[in-house]
């Protein structure tokens, strides 16, 4: 089991790093903090990383839930898969008239597999069709502002509270499965270099606890356990560094990873349970938003080329 | 096509499906109260709440550990409401014993006196004060004839001391544990009487919930919470006694292949494999079920996994086994959390169909048939409450119900910790009088032949105590079955049933010879009008109760019995044609 599950855990690095290369692809400005680094020599780098990521993130799911039992069930995690990948088939064809790739899509549906707790069939088909149409319908010139699992697990959550319920499950009675994920994790995301935003938000969220503690009277310890389980640590290493719905420069992504875990913190001293979900969904529209609006206003003021292009996103962001 | 007009599409499709999760997610629980006759008139029967008039004015206590876990008291002390049904004298009438779990408080065992009163009669007998400082706490009773001599015994299990008083006759109860050889000491979440072996004696299986080597009430460290929400082994060891037949049990756990040390809250037996031998079903908190298969009386298999039945990982509360589909074959119930942070689902385990005998599979129908939402469950019985033929299932619920503020937050923070925090109550966060799933309606599943209604509060069950155990018991012998609650930290309730006289009922009273005399473990199979339902006399089911020995067949309207067909304990099978509705059916094991 152990030499086996390092490899595995590296699989929602991989992810980042495909979705890095596509997000860099469609990037306007070089960004030496956002940019991917090349691929490397060995097995692990010479597989095209669209395939990859998906393969190593069923790996994941297989030995998780072999060990660990964290799937719902089989039959609904494949729901949330089909449901995600038929979707992005159908919009991805008809949007950009041609076959969409779609490891994003079954990423998406094997997370919602992972993270959605229910015990209905509706939400896990809901929750990916919501992710998946998300990414179409709340775009701006492309982008998109949400991550779309995000959104979809929170809308689920806020408003079916009856219905779903969100990965609580620990990885065992052990610490080593902990610290290696946090190992792997960190070190993937430092060659993705991407670990900044996740450092960024630990220590927000280490320093804040203090603050939460001081504040409600609790034990330190009762306000840093949520760390330790699971759906935090895909949480911290996958969700917040999710290279298509963060802003783009390093010195911004840092400052919204902070922003994330100071929303959370007033969302947990209100005793809301999915603070996390809940503190991304709101900060992550509004700080993509801001920046392009920043962006496109930087970029008329200097006489970019891409200032026609600019002017629009700047007229449409201030009528709204 | 245009961006102008995909744009606008694609946000209406956003815009359906969002709209979709209001119209797919459960409606809230809603409750139709109905007067008596509305619900007699609807449902066929009606419940009303009688213990003050009945004379039954028990409150149960919880326990107070040690200060150390002050912060958390409500959580770790939530448990000891407990209800067994007995006919200790042998006068036709089924009594009542419940237990408290303060120390320095009262039992009581209620006699029934055939008026509609009931007189507790635990302090002459010897049985009351059963909390002594010392000894431990409450958790549960249960009863068996373990001598043979035609009286049911008394087993009290604790977090603590496990005791068992002889019945003199029905006169007094004589503590013998001693003698009996039990164990010193458990942290008991359950007991049942069981015949495993089928030798005649019956056995006893005690399940401890907390670590054996924990004194709640000087502890030395408050590293003794479970390991982990999902994959605790760091509960209570399990016992098997064997009754030798002279007085004495011994221990035979491990002999038999029983090593389990998760954090059992409920055990029952019955043979669900057709070999003979009662199968072992364990709820566990913290961790999967198990299911104990019986090889010949030999040793135990561990086969959950490969049932089904220990597949998932939950907070199993109880067990109880019924023909709910009326095909001679036994489904299992085991309740677990269902609330809006922590969705589990109560599981009702239906065999598949061509999976019998040793390759046995179980199959989760809760969902399906309407079983699966029961807030924070507790106890549940099976039982045919209205005498139309199929089997209902009462349902007890509610965690703890204290201010208007809610605990779930903190509750919600702790289970997903690491072992490292979860597992000391000292990093619990403390309750400050909040609320944890209380304040919750019972539920009153109706059979509908394929999918359960809840009608609790339609049939007359309003109370919103925090409830834990349940039994179902004809208490006035009228041929309707009953319904008393144990409430923790609340009152005993005792909720009188009554069913439209169309509706044919039948019961059954077995005495064993060869087979064990409470005849514990056999099984009478009803045939009538082309159907058939199994039951099992039961040492102890459901959470923390027993039922009544007896047991009552409701038959629907203008039935015709073909036959009974029992199967004793000792194998020996005795068919019973065409026998008369309407009648208790008294009958003992041909020698």
């Amino acid at each position: 089991m152990f030499p086996v599950f390092p490899v595995v855990l590296s699989s929602f690095g991989i992810r980042h790093f495909a979705e890095s290369l596509r997000a860099t692809k469609n990037m306007n400005t070089s960004d030496a903090s956002t940019a991917t680094p090349a691929p490397r020599s060995g097995w692990l780098f010479r597989i095209d990383n669209r395939f990859l990521a998906p393969v190593l993130i069923t790996c994941i799911l297989a030995i998780g839930d072999y060990q660990y039992q964290i799937l719902e069930s089989y039959g609904r995690t494949a729901a949330a898969i089909f449901a995600a990948i038929a979707l992005e088939l159908v919009l991805g064809r008809w949007d950009a008239g041609r076959w969409p790739h779609l490891a994003s899509a079954y990423i998406t549906g094997i997370s919602v597999g992972i993270l959605l707790r229910s015990t209905l069939w509706w939400p896990f088909i809901l929750c990916s069709l919501l992710s998946i149409s998300s990414k179409y319908a709340l775009r701006l010139h492309g982008r998109h502002l949400w991550n779309p699992s995000n959104l979809g697990m929170s809308v689920l959550l806020f408003f079916a509270p009856n219905a779903v319920a969100s990965l609580s499950q620990q990885w065992g009675n052990d610490v080593w499965p902990l610290l290696v994920i946090w190992l792997l994790g960190g070190i993937i995301l430092y060659r993705l270099g991407r670990l900044h935003i996740t450092l960024t938000y630990v220590a927000a969220f280490l320093a804040l606890s203090l603050v939460r503690s001081a504040w409600s009277g609790d034990q330190w310890i009762n306000e840093v356990a949520p760390l330790t389980g699971p759906m935090y640590q895909l949480f911290i290493f996958f969700m917040i560094t999710d290279p298509a719905t963060t802003t783009r420069t390093w010195r911004r992504q840092c400052l919204v990873a902070a922003l994330v875990a100071v929303v959370e913190t007033i969302l947990r001293l209100n005793q809301v349970i999915y603070a996390p979900y809940y503190a991304l969904f709101i900060v992550s529209p509004v700080t993509n938003l801001l920046e392009i609006w920043w962006t496109a206003r930087q970029a008329l003021k200097k006489g970019d080329p891409a200032a026609a292009n600019a002017k629009n996103v700047v007229t449409e962001l201030t009528s709204n | 096509m245009k961006v102008a007009i995909k744009q606008p599409l694609l946000l209406l499709l956003f815009v359906g499906l969002l709209g979709s999760v209001f119209i797919l997610r459960p409606p809230p629980d809603h409750a139709d109260q109905l007067r008596r006759e509305a619900s007699m008139e609807r449902y066929g029967f009606c419940l009303e709440e009688v213990s003050k008039k009945c004379g039954i004015d028990f409150v149960h206590q919880a326990p107070t550990l040690d200060p150390k876990l002050d912060h958390i008291m409500p959580i770790v002390a939530a448990t000891g409401a407990s209800v067994s049904v007995v006919d200790f004298d042998r006068d036709g009438l089924a009594d009542l014993y419940v237990v408290n779990s303060a120390v320095g408080s009262k039992n009581a065992l209620y006699r029934n006196k055939g008026d509609g009163a009931f007189e507790d009669v635990a302090e002459k007998l010897g049985i009351a004060y059963l909390n002594r400082p010392g000894d431990g706490v409450c958790m549960g009773a249960v009863w068996g004839d373990f001598d043979n001599d035609g009286y049911e015994d008394l087993l009290v299990y604790r977090w603590g001391k496990v005791d068992l008083y002889h019945n003199d006759m029905g006169k007094g109860f004589i503590r013998v544990t001693e003698r009996a050889k039990l164990p010193a000491w458990v942290n008991a979440g359950s007991a049942i009487w069981l015949d495993y072996d089928s030798d005649g004696w019956l056995d006893l299986f005690i399940a401890g919930y907390w670590a054996d080597d924990i004194d709640l009430w000087n502890l030395k460290t408050t590293q003794i919470m479970p390991e982990s929400f999902q994959f605790a082994k760091n509960g209570g060891r399990k016992y098997l006694m064997r009754n030798k037949g002279d007085g004495s049990f011994e221990d035979v756990t491990e002999k038999v292949g029983i090593n389990s040390r998760r954090w059992t809250l409920a055990a029952a037996a019955t043979d669900l494999r057709g070999s003979g031998y009662p199968d072992l079903v364990l709820a566990n908190d913290y961790g999967v079920n198990e299911f104990y298969a019986n090889q010949s009386g030999n040793v135990f298999s561990e086969i959950g996994s490969q049932t089904g039945v220990g597949e998932l990982s939950k907070s199993g509360m109880s067990v109880s086994f019924g023909d709910v589909f009326n095909r001679g074959k036994f489904c299992i119930y085991i309740s677990n959390i269902t609330e809006p942070t922590l969705l589990q689902g109560n599981n009702l385990w239906a065999p598949k169909a061509r999976r019998e005998g040793v390759e046995m599979q179980y199959t989760n129908l809760a969902a399906e048939l309407g079983v699966e939402r029961g807030g924070w469950s507790w106890g549940a019985q099976f039982g045919d409450l209205n005498n139309d033929g199929r089997l209902d299932l009462f349902l007890t619920k509610g965690y703890i119900s204290g201010s208007d503020a809610s605990y779930w937050y903190d509750y919600s923070r702790i289970a997903g910790a690491n072992t490292a925090i979860i597992s000391d109550a000292a990093n619990w966060p403390a309750m400050k009088g909040r609320s944890l799933a209380g304040y919750q309606h019972k539920s009153v599943w109706l059979n509908r032949g394929g999918k359960f209604d809840d009608i609790a509060q339609a049939v007359g069950v309003t109370d919103t105590l925090d409830g834990r155990a349940v039994v179902l018991v004809d208490l006035w012998n009228r041929g309707v079955l009953d319904v008393v609650l144990a409430n923790q930290k609340a009152p005993l309730l005792v909720y009188k049933n009554a069913v439209v006289q169309e509706n044919g009922w039948v019961q059954f009273e077995l005495e064993g010879t060869k087979s064990n005399r409470s005849a514990i473990g056999a099984q009478v199979k009803l045939y009538w009008n082309g159907q058939v339902q199994i039951q099992e006399v039961s040492g102890g089911n459901g959470y923390a109760s027993q039922n009544q020995r007896r047991l009552h067949f409701g038959l629907g309207k203008e039935a015709t019995i073909d036959r009974a067909e029992i199967r004793w304990p000792s194998g020996q099978t005795q068919t019973i044609r065409a026998p008369e509705i309407g009648i208790l059916h008294r009958v003992k094991e041909p020698s």
